[in-house]
Order: structure tokens, then C-alpha cells, then sequence
């Protein structure tokens, strides 16, 4: 215990050198949390995706539609229990600002709440949602940002499909848990249908995708097969993954940027390691003279070890704690700033793990080489040392 | 009275890559129980080597240093700290003090390596800071002390664990003539009354008439008084 107070006593000898280093770390561990939070945000769809769901897109490109008609051959195939669609809108919300993009999805509102049972609505949201053309529902967190309440009429100008459109809301879904995407608004796929009839023919009886349930997860590679065979010899080929694949496909379109900010927390670390180990091999330096006249009172080698390594340690956890602390609101507050592009934006255990991890192992690796000196310097050379 | 110290035939060279440098030749020298031996000689003549041969914080290149029994020279690295820690109270020129602990920290640091209960250890500090005439300056930093009432807290550290033989390198090198003979008065009681073995290294003719005996260094080699 009085090895501890010596540490203690120790870090209070250059206050603001000790209090500089622990908020260095704390920062690192704070941009380290952050950025690890961000690159699992990214990929958040992935983790979050359903084993008993699968894809069929067109076999080219996601951005090529599939015929309507696919839908009740779909639902013909064995092994497949329930058959949905979607559409990516887009559009303009407001303007083309940032906070004002939110993802627009025209789905089939008969089936989209059974294939994906993650989003809870109330029945007679869902009912009225299904009745009424026009209408659509919006995500709890999407709701929160934009103020969207019950009756409010959201106006979206099209892009992909022009002219002015009105969506009135009836109906916000919520999350069964924290990894379901609250930030999207699904409207009838029938309304963008009709207004294509009448507008938009090339786009008429088109699905962006389908989204399939399947009775057995285990048979998910069989039912795709099925599916593209069936699909092979036709002008819309189809490709159908899992969804957990699916998504992949998209994150590893910015493979490179989450590569790059994976590479750069870690070197963030890295940095942070150097400058513990200056600070500690300065303190050690400058107590050399005190470690040799420890060592003749009878301390030993393992004592002088204790104390450098302590310092060290104490630093870094220390620091740690501090930056793991401040990594919950900075990222609560980063993920509130950014919903829609992070709608899934919370700190995992793995990032808590590795931070704290990482700050153990920089306070050991940081006093592993002024440990060593100081356990083996002679006495006699400590002494002349000048203090 | 019994030889507390006993030097056989030591010699210590020093290695500086290919050079060597002899700083002790062939030394015999005995210290008895209860001694207060002064070693003098100029500078580079070897005493502080002696000395530090002597309290185990060095290892002769040959010969034997036998204290209280014990052949330190052959000792491992890790019993000769715990020798050290029974056996020998050091007393630095410049008090080496940890300036972080207050005076009572700072003598309680060897009985830190001791199985003594906080209430023992609270005592003996306590007495040994009285015998050294700072009982009331134990919560004082070394910061807030003049050199001499330093060099008695140093003195207070090297004695509170009753060690076997008190070693001084030029205990009163840094003070000033009132401090440095406070000093060398508890030094002489400390052997008087506490019947410590000293063994003192010194510049100062007047702080050697302290002791009882005086062996003089000279270009590592002892020539006996």
C-alpha cells in the first residue's frame, strides 16, 4: 500500500505533466472510441441483418428495377414464406442539405412489418398505413429529428421520379431493440406505382428489390439458387443473397474508408504510446538518484519495477477511464448530429474492451524500457547520478 | 570486542570499455563491534569505494568483506538488498531524501521491507525522529527543512531498523559548521549510547576526531593511524 502512495505521490510531483498526459490518452482513447464506433456504425446493417431474410435484386446492378410480376412466382418457390418489395424513392426533402436526407423506401405495406418484425408499429397504425394510398410511416428517430407528428403532411420533390409528391403520415414504428434503423420513411408502393402510370411509364410494375422470408435460414443458399435459376434466360436476371451479404456488398463500397480509419485509431494508439513512454522515461531519468538510494535501503530490483510500472499503468488507466467516459456522450451526441447517415450509433462492448485493453497495454509497454534501466543500473552509477 | 567488519585482501577495478582503473589494492582492514572508524584521504583515493564496498551496494573485483558473519561479495543480487535492509543504515552527503514524503514517510521507508505491524512501525519512527531531536517536524516535507534538520531525518531513516553497522559518506560534507556539529554529536551518540558501529567517511579533520579511530586512504592503498 505504501508502494501506492508512493506512485501517488509521485504523479503529484509534476502536476500538470501527469494531468497533460492523462488527458493525451484520454483524448486518444476518446478519438480511438469514436472512430471504432463510427467503422462498427458502418457496418451496423450487417450485424443487424436477419438469417432468415434474403435479397433478390437484378443479377447487374442494385440500381436496375425487377418486374412486379416476379412477386407471385417468388412466393411460389419452396422454402419461401412470405415475399415483399421496395423501392428507393429519394427525392428532396426541404433542401438538399445533410440533416434534411433521410432514407424514402415505397414498400408494399401488406408485407414489409411481417419481414421485418424488428419494427414495431401498433395495429391500427398498420391498418390505416395499408388502407390509405398516399400515407406513410416514419421511424421513431426520424420522427424525434424532423418533429413529424401524426397527420403531418411531408412533401418530397422526386428526382428519380419527378414532380411534387405528399406523404401524410399515420403511423411511427419503433426499434424492438437498439440495432433497428429508426430513421427511414416507407410509403405505399401502390402511390408511386399510380403516379408512374401516369407519369413515369418506364418505371411502371418495377420493384427495386425483394425481400424474402425464408422458413429455414439453413436453406437459404438452396432457395436462392432456385430463385436465379428460375430467373436465368429471362431480360431481368436475378442475383439473391443473404441479406447479411446484401449489405456487405454496400459497406464494402467504402471498404477503403473504414480500412483507413480503422488503421488510423490504431495509430492513435500508437502515438499516445510514444508520448507516455517520453513522459516516463523523463520521470525515471529524473529519479534515478531515488530509485539507487531505495535500492540501498534494501529495496530490490522488483520494487523500482513496481513503482516505474505503477506510474505508467496508473497513468494510462487513469487516462483510459477518463476517455472511455467521454466516449458514451461524445458518441451519443456524434450519433444524435448524424442520425440518418449513422442510425444505429452506439458504443459497443468489443470498442470497450479494446480501449481499455489498449491503455493497459501502452502503461506496460510504455515503462517496459525505464523499468529495465532502472532495475539494472548499480547503485554506485544512481548515486552519482545528479539529482 | 568482536570484529563486526572484517576486509580481506580486496581489491576493486574499475572498467571503462578496455581501460581499467584500480581504485582499492589489496585491502585488509577490521572494524570491531562498537567502532566509530573515519576513513580520510583525497579525492580519488578510494573511500567512498570502500564504503560502498562495505555497506553492499558494490562487489569487490577480489578478495573477501566479511560483515556481522556474512561474506557479502558472494551474495546474489536480491539477498545482498536484503542484507542491506537488516544489516546497513546509510547516511548520504546530500541526505537523499524522497522529497515527495514527509520526514516521517522518509524514515519509515526501511521498515517498509519489514513484518512490523503499523502500530510498531508508527513507534519506532516516532523514537528515532525524537532521538534525532525532530519529533516535531515529522510531517514536514524536506523541502521545509534546513540541511542539517535533513541530515537528521537521514540519520533517523538509517537508523530506524537497528541496522548492524551505520555507514556515513561524508555525512557532513554540505553543511554548515553549527549543522555539521549537531551532526556529529548524534553520530557520537549514537555509538556511545546506542553502541552503533560506524563507519564514516570524511574530508573534514575535525569531523574525524569524532571517531575513535581514523584510517587514512591514499591512492587505494590504507595506511593506519
Amino acid at each position: 500500500m505504501k508502494v501506492l502512495k508512493l506512485i501517488y505521490k509521485n504523479l503529484l510531483r509534476h502536476k500538470l505533466r501527469s494531468m497533460l498526459t492523462i488527458f493525451g490518452i484520454a483524448i486518444a482513447v476518446l478519438a480511438f472510441g469514436l472512430l471504432r464506433t463510427v467503422v462498427t456504425a458502418w457496418s451496423y446493417g450487417v450485424d443487424a441483418a436477419s438469417a432468415d431474410r434474403l435479397i433478390t435484386r437484378h443479377a447487374v446492378a442494385f440500381i436496375f428495377p425487377l418486374p412486379y410480376s416476379y412477386k407471385s412466382q417468388l412466393e411460389g418457390i419452396a422454402g419461401v414464406k412470405t415475399v415483399s418489395f421496395a423501392s428507393w424513392f429519394q427525392g428532396i426533402y426541404k433542401d438538399q442539405s445533410f440533416e434534411n436526407f433521410f432514407p424514402r423506401i415505397a414498400v408494399d405495406p401488406l408485407t414489409i412489418f411481417e419481414v421485418y418484425p424488428e419494427y414495431i408499429i401498433s395495429t391500427d397504425q398498420l391498418t390505416t398505413f395499408q388502407q390509405q394510398r398516399n400515407s406513410c410511416v416514419v421511424g421513431k428517430k426520424l420522427a424525434e429529428q424532423h418533429s413529424f407528428k401524426i397527420g403531418d403532411i411531408i412533401p418530397i420533390t422526386g428526382d428519380i421520379y419527378p414532380g411534387n409528391w405528399e406523404f401524410t403520415v399515420v403511423g411511427i414504428y419503433s426499434g424492438k431493440d437498439k440495432t433497428a434503423d429508426e430513421t427511414q420513411m416507407f410509403f405505399n408502393w401502390e402511390y408511386l406505382n399510380e403516379r408512374n402510370r401516369q407519369t413515369n411509364s418506364w418505371a411502371t410494375d418495377q420493384v427495386g428489390w425483394y425481400v424474402l422470408q425464408v422458413d429455414n435460414p439453413n436453406a437459404a443458399a438452396m432457395v436462392s439458387e432456385t430463385i436465379d435459376a428460375l430467373y436465368i434466360n429471362s431480360p431481368a436476371k436475378t442475383k439473391t443473397e443473404t441479406e447479411k451479404a446484401f449489405q456487405q456488398g454496400f459497406v464494402s463500397l467504402s471498404g477503403a474508408i473504414i480500412t483507413s480509419m480503422e488503421i488510423v485509431s490504431y495509430v492513435i494508439i500508437g502515438i499516445i504510446l510514444m508520448v507516455l513512454a517520453n513522459t516516463i522515461i523523463m520521470a525515471a531519468r529524473e529519479r534515478i538518484r531515488e530509485y539507487a538510494v531505495l535500492k540501498t535501503l534494501g529495496f530490490t530490483s522488483s520494487h523500482v519495477v513496481g513503482l516505474i510500472a505503477g506510474e505508467s499503468l496508473f497513468i494510462s488507466m487513469l487516462g483510459g477511464a477518463v476517455g472511455l467516459a467521454l466516449t458514451f456522450p461524445v458518441c451519443k451526441g456524434f450519433g444524435d448530429a448524424f442520425p440518418t447517415m449513422f442510425p444505429v450509433f452506439a458504443v459497443q462492448p468489443m470498442t470497450i474492451v479494446l480501449s481499455i485493453g489498449f491503455s493497459l497495454l501502452v502503461g506496460v509497454i510504455a515503462s517496459i524500457f525505464p523499468a529495465y534501466r532502472s532495475a539494472n543500473m548499480k547503485i554506485v552509477d544512481g548515486l552519482r547520478q545528479i539529482g | 570486542m568482536s570484529t563486526l567488519v572484517e576486509i580481506q585482501n580486496v581489491t576493486k577495478v574499475y572498467r571503462r570499455d578496455t581501460l581499467e582503473i584500480p581504485v582499492l589494492q589489496n585491502i585488509s582492514l577490521n572494524v570491531p563491534e562498537g567502532e566509530f572508524l573515519a576513513l580520510m584521504g583525497p579525492s580519488g583515493s578510494g573511500k567512498t569505494t570502500l564504503l560502498n564496498l562495505i555497506s553492499g551496494i558494490d562487489k569487490p573485483t577480489s578478495g573477501s568483506i566479511i560483515v556481522a558473519g556474512t561474506d557479502i561479495a558472494k551474495l546474489s543480487e536480491s539477498a545482498l538488498a536484503k542484507w542491506r535492509s537488516h544489516h546497513i543504515g546509510f547516511v548520504f552527503q546530500f541526505y537523499n531524501l524522497m522529497p515527495v514524503l514527509t520526514a516521517y514517510e522518509n524514515v519509515e521507508l526501511p521498515l517498509l521491507l519489514t513484518n512490523l505491524s503499523k502500530k510498531e512501525k508508527k513507534e519506532r519512527v516516532a523514537m528515532v525522529l525524537k532521538v534525532v531531536g525532530l519529533e516535531d517536524r515529522m510531517d514536514h516535507y524536506p523541502k521545509q527543512l534546513s540541511g542539517g534538520q535533513q541530515q537528521r531525518v537521514a540519520i533517523a531513516r538509517a537508523i530506524v531498523s537497528d541496522p548492524t553497522v551505520i555507514i556515513g559518506d561524508e555525512p557532513t560534507g554540505d553543511l554548515d559548521r553549527k549543522s555539521a556539529e549537531e551532526i556529529l554529536i548524534l553520530l557520537s551518540r549514537l555509538n556511545s549510547e546506542f553502541k552503533k558501529t560506524i563507519i564514516m567517511v570524511t574530508h573534514d579533520p575535525h569531523a574525524a576526531e569524532s571517531a575513535h579511530k581514523i584510517q587514512h586512504l591514499d591512492k587505494g592503498e590504507l595506511n593506519a593511524n
